[in-house]
This record gives structure tokens, sequence and C-alpha cells, in this order.
């Protein structure tokens, strides 16, 4: 993969910035030495790694606006930063920019039950803003997997889901507003407490912008009543067609699971084996979760099953208590790491239309014969969002190229089928260069057409999300400015 | 101008000498130039996959084929859009493009979400006669930036929608509502927050203050509903007397077209505030008529022709929309909420980008 050149006059400028940034923040927010910047050279796409010239931790909405406007000035690039959690290589640094990490801004600044909301400071981690919610009975819907570590920042610029979108949708159908910082310091409010917008819908472009356009430090988050009760059912099918089938017929027959979770051989023993959740040995494995209350739970999981025993099921099984839909859930949740254990592996997320599944799945299994890399299979089948995971020895010579010509075969297809290169994780500079297969150049130009208004010298997080030779000229732009 | 096809239409744009005013049906009642680009001509459901909840339609399709069609599947548009006829004395065919280009959603929105929330993918001719599309056909697409969400509630400032594709949903197998008889608009918004804070699931929520009640839509498979509906009874029997209202599919949508100020005179305003506010911003309109949606969110209001409601209501949280009026009051008063300067700079930088020279709704929204 490759990244621009580090401008080498910003490089010789860096005590003139790191002087500048002192005056603005505590000695104790900026990074500068290099021993230290090392912890923000990568993100969870391990394979690249750069450390950033400074990075600096500010503690509030002033503090961002101060540190923004200093590298404005400067010509410097920012790449703002959560947790780090991205798998696309978002919050990976070059050697010329500061890395901005909003870690330090996680307070709840309000929380609202009759309206239905809270704000939160957005270096707030997602699964810590249920987690100030629930002695009321309320929850956070969007659940990715890493809503551990991940913050609500990282989340709002990948639009992140989780396994439970199905029905509460995404990070953008559940927020609400944002305060967000301008490259040149300036702060803006967009949205709030009400539901819609009175202009242009601006908070449905930024989030999903991956850090390009603006620094987003505050969030207003729709919370939800918890459903009384959720139990899942388990569904082992010998053949990927007929899962894809049982999918589909369900959702056809007018019932809206919270989620409908599958995972393939390879996904299946490696998840039993980490979890020991009781999963069958089978090809297509289905976690389909249902809400409501005891009787709601029983009507909809009956007639669930009922549509799966057409399907001849090898394995069908409701869940018999909390523990055991814990354990279930446990498996599906640690699915990467499980497979992380059998060796290193590069996750993709394509989505596909859902009617799709079966070739798509027959596909991959060519590929992967073809490049002789095992491939797993574990995604949200209620919407067609894949995750591929491909095995491969980051030791061995070679197996990384052919590990990401494996992936962008498999982003290919989904595209060929109808779908697209990235449901929840993002472009960054992983799926970048993959973009023109999706994309006709004048859908791309009208796209960087945002964020030239945004951020017209393009400083933010500038060699993401675009084709490296689509976005050069702008890119230019800056480098000649100085 | 009406052109049959897409690339007909990209043409035609590219060679315009003056602005256009961009028409569905002509529904919606927004002013604008005399030459007008109609879409009726590309009509046509291109793909439904029922089994994927997936629908692509030309922009110009009538939202009643679209019903029909997914009628026949037993499913439906869960955003519930409005139908303006009534409200704005206007005729005419209502088109998805339009529904889209306007945002327009129902009283499900605060269940389900908005009409934007729905929107999977969009094809549009910018304001240099290209053609651009983004988003796709599939559930989640985080492919690039959301453009779609942008194009939704653009009310055609920044390009001409040509083809759009939407999630649907099954129609649900059973409807109740509750009517929760209070006296005052406080009492009604404590009655539609409390439920919507229960567990159960309500997808409407509204207060006609014309008949004093809080009205209580819950919706899904007939069991449930029973118990969802009883639920919400003995969660709400101390805020009033509760009354069931039989087969209130009519009702519903006479709640989600405003049927209430039909035929009534004077202008209508669309205010949006965060629920709890209401009360308290009801009171400052002093207007002649009022009704409440989205527990409280989303306050109609019919106040005398040329009434500066803006003024009237000073500073508050949220945005109010010039909905009906004369073209002269419209004119006067921005029909839709002056932007703080920050916002507004971001707004005219995006429309001086996807229609340079201007052609599309000059004077619409800012
Ligand atoms: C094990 C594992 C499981 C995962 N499961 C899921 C899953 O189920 N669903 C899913 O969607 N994702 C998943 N992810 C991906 C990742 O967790 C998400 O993309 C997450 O939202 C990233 O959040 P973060 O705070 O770590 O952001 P970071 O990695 O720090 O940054 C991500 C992007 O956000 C930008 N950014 C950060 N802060 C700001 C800010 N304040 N303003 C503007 N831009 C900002 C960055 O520049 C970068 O482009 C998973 C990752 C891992 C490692
Ligand atoms: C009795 C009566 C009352 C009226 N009252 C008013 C009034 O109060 N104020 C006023 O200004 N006019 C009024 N009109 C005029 C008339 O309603 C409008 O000027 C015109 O018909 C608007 O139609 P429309 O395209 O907005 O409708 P719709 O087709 O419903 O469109 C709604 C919005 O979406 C846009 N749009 C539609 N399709 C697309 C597409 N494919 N791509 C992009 N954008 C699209 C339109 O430009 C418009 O902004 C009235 C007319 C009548 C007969």
């Amino acid at each position: 993969m490759e990244m621009p050149r580090p401008n080498p006059e910003i490089l010789a400028r860096k005590q003139a910035v790191l002087s500048r940034l002192l005056q603005v923040l505590p000695a104790d927010a900026v990074i500068h030495d290099p021993a230290e910047t090392r912890a923000y050279e990568c993100d969870a796409l391990t394979a690249y790694r750069c450390p950033p010239m400074l990075a600096v931790l500010p503690s509030d909405t002033q503090e961002v606006s101060d540190v923004l406007r200093i590298c404005h000035e400067e010509g410097v690039p920012v790449v703002p930063r959560g947790s780090g959690t991205s798998l696309a290589g978002g919050a990976l640094p070059t050697a010329d920019s500061v890395i901005l990490g909003v870690a330090r801004m996680n307070e709840v600044l309000e929380t609202d039950y009759d309206n239905r909301f809270i704000r939160v400071q957005t270096g707030r981690t997602n699964l810590s803003v249920t987690g100030a919610v629930e002695e009321e009975d309320f929850f956070y819907a969007p659940d990715p997997s890493s809503q551990l570590a991940c913050a609500i920042a990282g989340n709002i610029a990948m639009n992140s889901g989780g396994a439970h979108c199905l029905k509460y949708g995404v990070t953008t159908n559940n927020l609400l507003g944002v305060k967000m910082v301008m490259m040149d310091g300036s702060v803006v409010e967009i949205g709030g407490a009400h539901l819609d917008a009175g202009g242009l819908d601006l908070l449905g472009v930024i989030c999903g912008s991956e850090g390009q356009l603006g620094v987003v430090t505050e969030s207003t988050l729709r919370i939800l009543r918890k459903p009384e009760g959720a139990r899942p059912v388990l569904m082992g099918f010998d053949d990927n067609e007929v899962a894809g089938q049982c999918v589909s017929d369900i959702i056809k027959s007018g019932i809206l699971p919270v989620a409908i979770e599958f995972m393939d051989t390879l996904c299946i023993k490696a998840c039993e084996n980490f979890a020991h959740a009781g999963y069958p040995d089978c090809h297509a494995l289905l976690i389909v979760e249902v809400e409501g209350s005891e009787a709601e739970i029983d009507d909809q999981l009956s007639k669930i099953i009922e549509i799966a025993k057409r399907h001849n099921p090898v394995e069908l099984r409701e869940s018999q208590s909390a523990e055991e839909s814990a354990k279930i859930w446990l498996g599906r949740k640690s699915a990467f790491g499980a497979m992380g254990q059998m060796n290193d592996y590069m996750c993709l997320d394509g989505t596909i239309p859902v009617s799709s599944l079966p070739e798509v799945l027959r596909r991959i299994g060519e590929l992967s014969a073809e490049y002789g890399l095992p491939v797993g299979n574990v995604f949200h089948a209620g919407d067609g969002n894949m995750h591929p995971l491909i095995l491969f020895d980051a030791n061995k010579p070679g197996d990384l190229e052919k590990c990401e010509a494996f992936g962008a075969d498999i982003l290919k297809l989904c595209v060929d089928v109808g779908g697209c290169l990235t449901g929840e994780h993002g472009v960054g500079i992983e799926k970048r260069d993959l973009m023109s297969h999706q994309y006709a150049p004048a859908d791309l130009e009208a796209q960087m057409a945002v964020k030239d208004v945004f951020d017209p010298k393009w400083l933010l997080n500038p060699a993401k999300v675009f084709p490296l030779d689509a976005s050069e000229s702008r890119r230019e732009v800056r480098v000649a400015a100085e | 101008m009406k052109p049959e096809t897409e690339a007909e239409l990209a043409e035609m744009v590219a060679g315009l000498t003056e602005p256009v005013r961009i028409v569905g049906g002509g529904t919606r009642g927004v002013g604008g130039p005399e030459a007008v680009l109609e879409t009726a001509g590309l009509s046509g459901i291109t793909l439904y996959e029922p089994g994927a909840l997936t629908l692509v339609a030309q922009a110009g399709t009538p939202v009643a084929d679209i019903e029909a069609a997914l009628a026949a599947e037993g499913q439906q548009l869960a955003f519930e859009p409005m139908d303006h006829r009534g409200l704005l004395g206007t005729s005419g065919t209502p088109t998805i493009g339009g529904v889209v280009a306007a945002n327009i959603s129902g009283p499900r929105r605060i269940q389900a979400g908005a009409c934007r929330d729905f929107l999977l993918g969009v094809r549009y001719v910018d304001g240099m006669g290209q053609v651009i599309k983004n988003g796709g056909r599939v559930m989640k697409n985080v492919t690039g930036y959301d453009l779609v969400k942008l194009m939704a509630g653009s009310w055609g400032t920044l390009g001409v929608l040509t083809e759009v594709s939407l999630k649907v949903l099954p129609k649900p197998e059973a409807v109740a509502t509750n009517a929760v008889h209070v006296a005052s608009a406080g009492d009604a918004i404590q009655a539609l927050s409390a439920a919507l804070k229960s567990p159960f699931e309500v997808s409407g929520a509204a207060y006609d203050p014309q008949n004093g009640q809080a009205l209580l839509r819950v919706e899904g498979f007939s069991d449930s509903v029973t118990y969802r509906t009883e639920q919400l009874k003995s969660t709400l029997s101390l805020i009033g007397e509760i009354t069931d209202i039989p087969d209130p599919t009519e009702l519903w949508q006479g709640l989600r077209d405003v049927m209430p100020f039909h035929g009534q005179e004077g202008d209508v305003w669309r205010i949006s505030v965060k629920p709890t506010d209401a009360p308290d911003v009801v009171t400052r309109l002093e207007a002649d008529q009022i009704l409440l949606d989205w527990g409280g969110g989303l306050i109609w209001a019919r106040v005398p022709e040329g009434t500066d409601l803006r003024a009237r209501l000073g500073a508050f949280e949220g945005h109010a929309t010039l909905v009906r009026a004369d073209a002269k009051t419209a004119e006067t008063l921005d029909r839709f909420q002056p932007e703080p300067t920050g916002v507004q700079a971001l707004t005219r930088g995006l429309r001086a980008r996807f229609d340079p020279r201007g052609v599309f709704n000059p004077g619409l929204m800012g």
C-alpha cells in the first residue's frame, strides 16, 4: 500500500510547530519523543505502520480548535484518532502529520430520558455510552464487535455498524447532532436533540467521512429503551445456499429479527474452540435473535423455526437460558479473535445483495483454492454485510501481498454482483485504490468536492478514502503552498 | 422540459441557459423560476426484491405505483411519506423523487426512521449535466462519502434525482391505537414521552388538541399488539383516561397528511423541536391551530397569513419551515430556517460545487 511521501519542509519545521502547540496545550498533552509517538504508528490494520511527527491529546473543544488553527496556519496535515481500532487504516499517520487523539475527551455531558438522547464527548467508548444509561434500562444501539474499545468519534467517522443493526440501523441512523471543529479552527454545531435537519443534511455526510471533513468533539446520540428480553436460536445447515434461502424467507415473512448472523465451517470451528458455545459441526450456521416479552419471543421464534424446518436444518436449537444466549453471542463476537489465534488474518467487509449470497460464497471458495489461502466467513446475513477473514502468515515473504490481491478480488466481486466495497469498516487506505472499481471518476469528483468545501487545503486525513492519483492534484496544492 | 431518459435529462441540463424549477408531481408547493424541468417522464420500478427488502425506481415514478407494488408483497415504505395535496390544495401525482428530494416522513419516523434513513442509493444529474451515482442497493454501505443523505432533503438544489433505491419493510399484521385524554399540551407530552420511553415499541405518537387526545399507535403481530397496548394502558393510566380507537388506519393517514388543517385559511408552518420543549413553544406560537406529531418533536402550526412566526418564537432550539403561504409571504419570510454563519457557508459552498451555474431551484433553501 502506497502512502504519499512526507513533505520535508514540514518535517524541517517540527520544532516550530511543537513550540506553538505547547503554547495552547499542557505539556503532557503533546507527544513529540519518537519513542512515544510510536504508540500512534498504526490502528488495527497493523500491517501498515508509520509514526506521526507529533501527537496531541486535547481535553476539550477549545483545545482542539487551537490545535487545528495552528496546524492550518502551518500547513501541517492532521489525522484524527479515536481508539485506533480501525480495520481500514483510517487512523494511520503519515510521517509529516499530527495525530489528534480525542481519548481524553470522554465525558457524558447530558442524559435526557424524556427526549431519549445522550450528549457525550466523542472520545467516550461505545460500550460506556450504554453503560451511562443502563441503570435506566436504556442503551445505545449500534454495537460494533469492538465496542469495548472503539470510541464514538471513530464510530461516527466510519459510520460503524454491529450485529444488531438489522433492526436498529447503523451509526448514522442513531446520530442526532455533532459539535465539530473545522480545519481552520472554527466550530460548527449541526443537528441536536430535535429530529431532522433544517437545511441540507450535513450531519448525514459528516457521518462516514472518515475524519476528512472536521474533528467531531461532541455528539448527540439517540438512546432507546431496552427490550423486555431477547433470545437467539441457532440453526445449522449442510449447504450455504440453503442457509441463504432461509435468511431470505425469514425476512420476507414479516418478522424483523434484531440480528441474523452467518458463519461458515472454518469460523464455526474456530469460534467453538474459543467459546465452547455448543455450535454444531456443519457447513453454515445461523444465529437469529428476536426481542420482546417472553410471549412475543416465543411467538416469533416459533414462526422462524417453522420456516427453518422447511429447509431441513441439521441442527435447530433455541437458547434455553441467559447463560446459553451469552455463550452463543460470545462465540460470534469473538470470531475475529478466534480466527486470529489460528494465524494472521485480514478482515474484509464488502456488502452484497442478500440474493447473491450463495454465488459469492462459491466464488470466494474457488478464489481461496486459487490463492492457496484459507478464508473463513462470518457476517451479518440479514443485510448482506460479509466479513471474509483471509488467513495468512505475515512472516512469510509474499503472503501479505498475496492476501491483499485475494482480498481485492473478493471486494471487486462484491461490487460486480451489485454490492459495495465496505459495509461498515470504511475505506481508509485499505480500499482506497479500489474505489475506482465502484465509482466512475465523476462520482469520486463529486465526493471530493465535498471535502474541498469543508477542508479546502486538504489537510485533514488527506491520503485516505480516494485513490492517491485521484486526489493528488488537490494534495499537491497543499505542498505547493508551503 | 420533460426528458424521457437520464441521458436526455443530462443533455438538457448541460444545455441550460436559464435557471429551472425541478418538478416531480408538483404537489409540494415550492415556488421558483418560470422554466420547468419535469421528471415525470422518468418513470418505472427498475428492481424489486422483496426477500432483500429493496426497491429501485426512477425518480418520476408515482408514489402510488410504488405503494401498490409493495402492497402486493405485503410490504410498505416504512417512513410513511405524507401526501401534501390536501394541505396545500395542490393537484398532481406525487413522485418518489419529490418524496426523497424533500425527505418527506410521516408519523412512523419516530420509530422506523425518516426517508433519508431508508434511502440506499441515488443517481442524479448535477448542475453541469453530469450523471453521478452514490450509494447502491445494499443495506450497509460506507464506501466513500454518503451523498445519499445529502441528496435526501436537498429540495432539488444540488441535482436532479433520476433514480432512487430504497429499503422497504413488511407491512405489520395488526395495528392498534390508544387515545389518552389529556387537558393540556404538557400532559400530552408527558403521555407521549412515557410511552416512547417504554419498551413497547410505539410507532406513532401524536397529539391533536382539538379533541384533547394523545394518540399512541402500536403495530406488529396481533398477539404482540394486544399485549403491548395493554401494557401501555397500565403505564399511562395515571395520566388520563384511555380509550381504544378501533380501525385506526385512517386516523393515522389523517395525522400524516395534517388533515385537521385541510380547507382552513392561513399560513402553515412546520416546527422541529426537542419534544419536551413543545408545550412552551406551542404557547409562544399563539397559533390558530396546532397538531403535534413525533412525540411532540414535530409541531404543525396554522397562523394568520403573513405572520412572521420565527420572530414570534424568538430564539429556540430547532427550526421552523414555512410550508404553506402565498407567494409574497414565501418571498419575504424565508421558507427554510436561516442557518448560523458557519453552517450557511458550508451549504452555500456545496451548492456552488454541485450546481456552479445556479440553475436548480434558485432562491430555495437560502
Ligand atoms: C476486533 C475488531 C472488531 C470490529 N468490529 C466491528 C464491527 O462489528 N462493526 C464495525 O463497524 N466496525 C468494527 N471494527 C472496526 C472499528 O472498531 C470501527 O471502525 C470503529 O468505529 C473505529 O473507532 P475508533 O475510535 O477506534 O477509531 P480510530 O481507529 O481511531 O479512527 C477511525 C477513523 O475515524 C477518524 N476519527 C477518529 N476520531 C475522529 C474525530 N474526533 N473526528 C473525526 N474523525 C475522527 C480517524 O481519522 C479514522 O479515519 C472492529 C475492529 C476490530 C479491531
Ligand atoms: C393551490 C396551489 C397552492 C400553491 N401554493 C404554493 C405555495 O404556497 N408556495 C409555492 O412556492 N408554490 C405554491 N404552489 C405552486 C406549486 O405547488 C409549485 O410551484 C410546484 O408545483 C412545485 O412542485 P414540486 O416539484 O415541488 O413538487 P414535488 O414534485 O412534490 O417536489 C418537491 C420538491 O422536490 C424537488 N424535486 C422533485 N423531483 C425531484 C427530482 N427528481 N430531483 C430533484 N429534486 C426534485 C422539487 O424541486 C421540490 O423542491 C401552489 C400551487 C397550487 C396549485
